[in-house]
């Protein structure tokens, strides 16, 4: 097995060690951390598809996750104040099953996604980072100027929303639904990158021009990326939602979105467990540094300079070895 | 006389006060190569850039197979069985040679649409790409990353890409470009050897290999063509000399 692969498999062995060990001592706020941890690794793991694989380099990941967050806000509200989420033509109640909120968050996200990318694929470079973040900034204020759904305070949801056999209110057992969400999404994202679509993608990013010299169109290969890419980012955002039952506009910030990008430039573009690794990192650093000073921003960027300009390929790169997995 | 696949009828494109392509007319018959040369500025890239459907001529039409496809994209050329190789290499790097080759297939087939089952170990893509690789002679760099082959293997793998389209014609745009002698002599033995597949139309600086290849060459100067004929004629033209081989003979 290649390095990459032994790395993987710690990251896999520390992620069930970690709170399986807290869950033993009693330390539940270190679930609640690694549950975090584990949101935003699915969250960057969507972005990974588009940016790693496809080349997208979007700066407006945040509105996925804060169309996650707000279909999880949303049906729960209706749910908890016994108000139906429309009277016509059909009367549609809010709802408290995660499944269902999961299954609303992706396919809105998903729909998001496409909407976005059929306008901003037109454009690529620079552009497409910008009109990425115009369409973050869009959905952050319309989410700010929306007072149905609480405006600028956001919505607090009382009680996590359900899974059928589980009390989710238990943290492992929230956890362990994280877990196993993040668990499956790797695994079609491994699945995806050795895929026939993958090896479109792929080159779609490497030589566009050679994709449309064999026939196929890199811009819709694009487009599907990026509408996978934000279902998975907008499931995260449901999760998230759930794990601090609450929704606000700054699930749609830039600077969510910039984070997002930061974790997967961190644990290293391309790579399976990248993004894992960086947002686990991310969030060890909040908690230690945060304790010390409120400007621990500060260290996550040199951090982060330290990572661009001394080792591409991140965290797992820098592990692993510069090459990508190719087997 | 027979159809040809490929038909230039009277293409101009200008560029500001820059005639590019002044009423090219030239068509590629099947089982031949037909080679266009001229001096650099002739407007070659250009002709080609029309054929291929990346530039729309002002005036003119291009026929594929008795079709006009004037008005068509690159894809729906590629689609029609029109397979272009690049100047520079258009390849992804970072992938392998096999992984390339594969693209090709999938772009053959039209079905990118597969997102679980492994490409690479799928028989329907990989028999055709390794059957390309062996066509161009790179099956012992088939595992190897395109950015790792040698400049020579880079070009045959472009023809290889080309060759899983199954392509009715190819365009190709100089092929030999930065090749040694030794190179050079390979890829001329294998475009020989493809015309009885589809006829190539072959745009190239390196005349041992135009005139040890060509059927017919076609000369363009400053966006005209000055003439088409074999290969004897063209040696032998005054004009051609002045032109073109003059300050090369």
């Amino acid at each position: 097995m290649r390095r990459e692969g032994t790395v993987n498999l710690v990251m896999l062995a520390l992620l069930v060690a970690v709170p399986a060990w807290a869950q033993l001592t009693g330390e539940t706020f270190t679930i609640t951390l690694a549950t975090r941890a584990v949101i935003f690794a699915l969250a960057a793991t969507g972005l990974n598809i588009a940016l790693g694989l496809g080349g997208l380099v979007s700066l407006g990941h945040a509105v996925f996750f804060g169309v996650g967050g707000y279909a999880m806000g949303i049906l729960a509200f209706h749910a908890q104040n016994y108000t139906p989420l429309m009277d016509w033509p059909v009367t549609l109640p809010g709802t408290k099953s995660m499944p269902v909120i999961w299954l609303v968050a992706i396919l809105a996200s998903a729909l998001a996604a496409l909407a976005i990318g059929l306008l901003s694929l037109r454009t690529t470079g620079v552009y497409f980072i910008m009109v990425t973040l115009a369409f973050g900034q869009m959905f952050y204020y319309f989410a700010i100027s929306w007072p149905a759904y609480g405006g600028e305070d956001g919505m607090s949801i009382y009680l996590r929303n359900g899974f059928p056999g589980l009390n989710t209110l238990i943290p492992i057992q929230f956890y362990g639904l994280c877990l196993a969400w993040l668990l499956v999404v790797l695994w079609l994202n491994a699945r995806l990158a050795r895929s026939r679509f993958g090896l479109a993608l792929n080159a779609a990013r490497q030589a566009p021009q050679r994709v449309e010299t064999v026939g196929l169109d890199p811009v819709r290969l694009k487009l599907v990326a990026l509408v996978i890419s934000g279902a998975i980012t907008g499931l995260a955002g449901a999760l998230f939602a759930d794990l601090n039952r609450f929704v606000s506009p700054t699930m749609f910030s830039w600077q969510l979105s910039g984070e997002i990008m930061v974790f997967v430039i961190i644990g290293g573009v391309g790579r399976l467990f990248g993004p894992v690794a960086g947002a686990c990192l991310f969030v060890l650093l909040e908690h230690l540094l945060g304790d010390i000073s409120a400007y621990w921003h500060v260290w996550l960027g040199v951090l982060l300079l330290g990572i661009v300009l001394f080792g591409r390929g991140g965290l797992v790169g820098m592990i692993a070895g510069r090459e990508v997995a190719h087997d | 006389m027979t159809d040809p696949v490929l038909a230039v009828e009277g293409i101009t494109k200008r560029f500001g006060a820059l005639t590019a392509s002044d009423g090219i007319t030239l068509d590629l018959r099947p089982g031949e190569i037909h080679a266009v040369i001229g001096p650099n500025g002739a407007g070659k890239s250009t002709l080609i850039q029309q054929i291929c459907g990346s530039l729309v001529p002002d005036a003119g039409r291009v026929r594929l197979m008795g079709r006009d496809v004037t008005r068509l994209g690159a894809r729906d050329r590629a689609r029609l069985g029109l397979a272009r190789t690049f100047q520079v290499s258009a390849l992804a790097m970072e992938d392998t040679a096999l992984q390339n080759a594969m693209l090709g297939v999938l772009g053959a087939e039209g079905r990118p649409w597969g997102f679980l089952r492994p490409a690479l170990s799928d028989p329907a893509l990989g028999d055709r790409a390794r059957a390309a690789l062996e066509r161009v002679g790179l099956t012992d760099a088939a595992a190897t990353r395109t950015a790792e082959l040698s400049h020579g293997q880079r070009r045959q793998l472009e023809v290889a890409v080309a060759l899983t389209l199954d392509p009715r014609a190819f365009v190709m745009d100089e092929p030999m470009a930065g090749l040694g002698a030794e190179g050079s002599q390979q890829l001329t033995a294998l475009l020989d050897g493809l015309r009885a597949e589809a006829p190539i139309l072959l745009v190239e600086h390196d005349m041992d290999a135009v005139f040890a290849l060509a059927d017919r060459i076609t000369v363009l100067v400053y966006g005209q063509v000055i003439m088409t004929g074999t290969v004897e004629e063209v040696r032998a033209d005054p004009r051609v000399r002045e032109a073109y081989l003059g300050d090369a003979a």
